[in-house]
């Protein structure tokens, strides 16, 4: 059969803190990838097939020009029917994805507080603070339509959030990221390693660590080191916390902390400062403090990585733009239109990186799901791919 | 629901209460995210309706799923094969029943197209509440 089926939600790894499915529940999410799939293999190709065949054309006839900007594109598409049938099943699995992943974990949201407890008693590795100010981007949004995002605490204790988040986004992703859901994490330390077999990192940052998926395979590639993972999310680095306990990962410190206000650490306390899909969350100010905090507390000759999507350059369509920014808008992830009109390399020099150490790369993933398929073909599903793109630099 | 939460805390609790009581899993699950909703569709009415056949949809997938994994199980206890499945062909009386069940279903399913179709044939039955309001009113 050539069609490629996503990997069955039971092939995710149900670590200690990891929510219990009903057979029902299970099935649901089975179903939920498969559409997904479907949708984005089979149906979104035909917003291409739309624009060039009849979209494009019209715009042409009608205005006596080619589009300007991805904007423009997205008007003329709106009224495709072609494309308001995706979008309308795309926002759709979106919300089913959430609603069906809410009602599994606010159900047993006491055990997994409980779990959760049991487990962060077994090494001390979470340090939230009292009376943190939650980042106001992170309050203005419920990001790619978590109702209550990263930092909602439904009662004491609780972590229901982070649990929806850890266990659903296999559903989102067809299973694409592996069974710990882990893949951005394990393409960038094997990168780093195999690039740099001498770097050897004593201090790393994972900045905007969320539930740690991402920064467990960097501690892991790099025992020796002491990992700190920060993020605003109160559930999500308790959940995080209990998880690396849980898979037995005891050199990272969860802390609860502002990007844009690292006090907490000392000028150049780190080798290598990484984020994991994380600027694109943040917002149009705080982005730039970000970026000055990260130049502070990185060392000289540090390593500074960001995997993040592609910037729209010149070389890119309007067309992929426009497509690339639908999640922006409609799967509620605001600033990552904004965002990719900034140019990485002026970031980094924000960062204390030089021009001339200015790297962007595409980082080949790692899924532990789907070994056989890292090779094949796949279709372009506009921030969504295997490859993961990733800039940054050596501080000098 | 409320149980004694073990182990420690950053703070450097011991235990503390865990009270879940302002959890409400069936509405809550269905909370809004934050920011206007977006609709694609010409007419927001039909995206809804989508919206809806989607959810059930996948409750179709969900009891299609379930049933399979009840014969699985029935085979893996010699209970029956799923070549039986397969090969089963109905008695008579049986296969009636079964197209009478379908056949139900498919109505139930059909209703409001059936009814609209039904409302152009007899226009006589159409008239509006109101005035079948006031009608009765002087009957």
């Amino acid at each position: 059969m050539s069609y490629q089926l996503p990997p069955v939600w039971t092939k995710l790894q149900q670590h200690a803190v990891f929510p219990s499915f009903s057979h029902d529940e299970r099935a649901r999410y089975n179903f939920l990838a498969n559409l997904n799939r479907f949708v984005s293999t089979v149906i979104a190709p035909g917003n291409k097939t739309a624009f060039e065949k009849r979209v494009e054309p019209i715009f042409k006839k009608e205005n006596g020009r080619t589009f300007n900007d991805r904007f423009e594109v997205g008007e003329a598409m709106k009224n495709d029917p072609v494309y308001q049938m995706w979008a309308a099943l795309r926002r759709s699995t979106m919300e089913m994805r959430q609603q069906n992943g809410r009602a599994a974990v606010l159900r047993q949201a006491g055990e997994l507080a409980q779990k959760t407890a049991t487990q962060l008693a077994l090494h001390p590795n979470l340090q939230l603070k009292e009376g943190f100010i939650v980042p106001p981007y992170l309050k203005h949004v419920d990001n790619h339509l978590m109702p209550g995002s990263y930092h909602t605490e439904y009662f004491k204790g609780d972590v229901a959030n982070a649990a929806n988040y850890d266990s659903g986004l296999f559903v989102t992703s067809g299973g694409m990221l592996g069974s710990l859901t882990d893949g951005g994490g394990r393409a960038i330390a094997k990168w780093v390693q195999e690039t740099y077999p001498h770097f050897n990192p004593k201090k790393i940052l994972d900045i905007g660590c969320g539930l740690g998926h991402n920064t467990l395979p960097i501690a892991m590639a790099f025992p020796d080191a002491e990992v700190i993972a920060i993020d605003a999310g109160a559930p999500m680095l308790r959940y995080g916390a209990a998880r690396a306990n849980a898979l037995g990962i005891k050199n990272i410190q969860f802390i609860q902390a502002d990007a844009a206000d690292m006090s907490a650490f000392a000028d150049g306390d780190f080798d290598w400062v990484q984020t994991t899909m994380f600027l694109h969350e943040t917002g149009g100010k705080s982005i730039h403090k970000i970026f000055k905090e990260i130049n502070r507390v990185l060392k000289s000759k540090g390593l500074n990585l960001h995997i993040e999507q592609p910037q729209y350059t010149p070389e890119m369509s309007i067309y992929e733009q426009f497509m690339r920014d639908w999640d922006a808008y409609y799967n509620a992830e605001p600033y990552w239109g904004h965002m990719h009109d900034l140019q990485p390399v002026d970031l980094m020099m924000e960062a204390g990186i030089p021009k001339e150490n200015f790297m962007q790369i595409g980082v080949k993933a790692v899924n532990d799901l789907d070994k056989k398929k890292e090779d094949g073909k796949v279709t372009e599903d506009y921030g969504r791919s295997p490859i993961w793109n990733v800039f940054g630099g050596w501080k000098s | 629901m409320s149980t004694e939460l073990s182990g420690s805390h950053s703070s450097g609790q011991i235990s503390e209460q865990i009270d879940t009581t302002a959890v409400n899993d069936v509405l809550m699950a269905g909370d809004k995210s934050k920011g206007g909703r977006p609709y694609f569709l010409n007419d927001p009415a039909v995206e809804r309706v989508m919206n809806i056949a989607m959810a059930v949809a996948t409750e179709v997938a969900v009891v299609r799923e379930r049933m399979d994994t009840i014969e699985r199980l029935l085979q893996q206890k010699g209970i029956l094969q799923q070549s039986e499945i397969e090969a089963f062909v109905p008695t008579d009386a049986q296969a009636e029943e079964r197209q009478l069940w379908h056949a139900r279903y498919a109505a139930r399913i059909m209703r409001i197209v059936q009814q609209e179709a039904d409302a152009i044939a007899h226009p006589e039955n159409n008239i509006p509440m109101r005035q079948i309001a006031d009608d009765i009113n002087e009957m």
